[in-house]
């Protein structure tokens, strides 16, 4: 049985593709075949997070325009048996694509993979509708900011308009330190707010710039903070239960200091 | 002198995350009204059916709006009463 889950946010720049590729990647390790689909016709960007930008040859559009076939416009990336990217066009418009198109497509690609996963552009226009038109699911991701977290409440409510229910949070680029100081919106209080089922907390990390720089998917760096909390997430998908990783942050000199003198 | 030693310890600009929230909340507010124009209608609704219960109300004139502010988003009904159902005044003697 496969399962196509489109991966959106509504405001840009929250970490939906970085997010497509590193949860893409866990499931890979996991076992499963997974293939990921840039929806994000005329500025793709999954090929890149992915180290496979120079590999694309035929992209979604020729797929759907019938100018190949499914198998040829698929990548396989070499690192991780069971992994593949459909590329976006980049030198198309979104309304080169119909919603009704992407349902065929991610139909026909349920016959080959056990998860598909969809990359969903930035807006609620055109190219949101196509991207959700072929998901069974949604994940919503959002950062700790009033901009996305609103973003992230509209797109709740066009999802739920759409009749696809029960969308999972997962909120990117916590920082642990600034929560601390009360600077930062914690997870209780965006849980309360959008009301939605948490599916996973990624913390701030370095790594991720430096994955990112290299072209590969930082969840099988088993160092990084923000890749364990990827792992969780995939499990979670696969249906174990995990608590949440702590957070917590280790108590400098100066803190203890602060406390013993009540500051 | 203690705004000195509070901004040493990094102190001075705690709980920034307060206004985050409160600003959050009254964003979504403003934007779920606005999401469905249907809303106000089966608010309306729904207004209409309970009030109808205990007194006789002019639909046709009766006005129901999301009137905002600043700092708070309130709704206001005027609802114009054609006559009071005489039994509503036993229970309220009661």
């Amino acid at each position: 049985m496969s399962e196509v889950i489109v991966i959106t946010s509504g405001k840009g720049g929250v970490g939906k593709t970085t997010t497509v590729a590193n949860l893409g990647t866990g499931l890979a390790l996991a076992g499963k075949k997974v293939a990921l689909v840039d929806a994000d016709i005329g500025l793709r960007n999954l090929d890149v997070v992915m180290g496979l930008e120079n590999r694309i040859v035929y992209d979604l559009i020729d797929v759907t325009e019938g100018n190949c076939r499914l198998k040829q416009a698929l990548i396989r990336d070499k690192r991780y048996e069971n992994l593949f990217l459909l590329p976006a066009a980049q030198t198309r418009d979104k309304d080169a694509v119909s919603p009704a198109q992407m349902q065929q497509l991610c139909k026909d690609m349920r016959q080959d993979f056990d998860f598909i996963l969809i990359d969903c552009p930035a807006g609620i226009e055109q190219g949101f509708k196509n991207a959700i038109a072929g998901a069974d699911r949604a994940i919503i991701v959002t950062t700790p900011e009033v901009s996305a977290v609103r973003d992230a409440d509209r797109i709740i409510g066009l999802l739920e308009a759409a009749e696809m229910s029960n969308p999972k949070l997962v909120v990117n680029r916590i920082r642990p330190k600034m929560v601390k100081k009360g600077d930062m919106m914690d997870i209780d209080d965006m849980i309360d707010i959008l009301a939605i089922d948490l599916l996973g907390v990624i913390p701030e990390d370095e790594h991720i710039v430096v994955s990112t720089n290299r072209g590969e998917p930082a969840v099988c760096n088993d160092q990084s903070k923000a890749s364990q909390a990827y792992r969780n997430i995939v499990r979670r998908i696969l249906g174990e239960n995990v608590p949440l990783m702590s957070l917590e942050i280790e108590e400098s000199l100066l803190d203890r200091l602060k406390k013993v003198f009540g500051l | 002198m203690f705004g000195i030693i509070n901004r040493l310890f990094g102190r001075g600009t705690s709980g920034s995350k307060n206004i985050a929230k409160e600003r959050l909340r009254l964003v979504l507010v403003h934007d779920r009204v606005n999401v469905s124009p249907q809303f106000i209608e089966m608010l309306k609704e729904d207004i209409v059916r309970s009030i109808s219960c205990y007194m006789e109300i002019d639909e046709k004139s009766m006005e129901v709006n999301l009137a905002s502010t600043n700092s708070s988003v309130a709704l206001i009904a005027n609802i114009p009463i054609r006559r009071m159902k005489r039994g509503t005044m036993i229970h309220a003697d009661d």
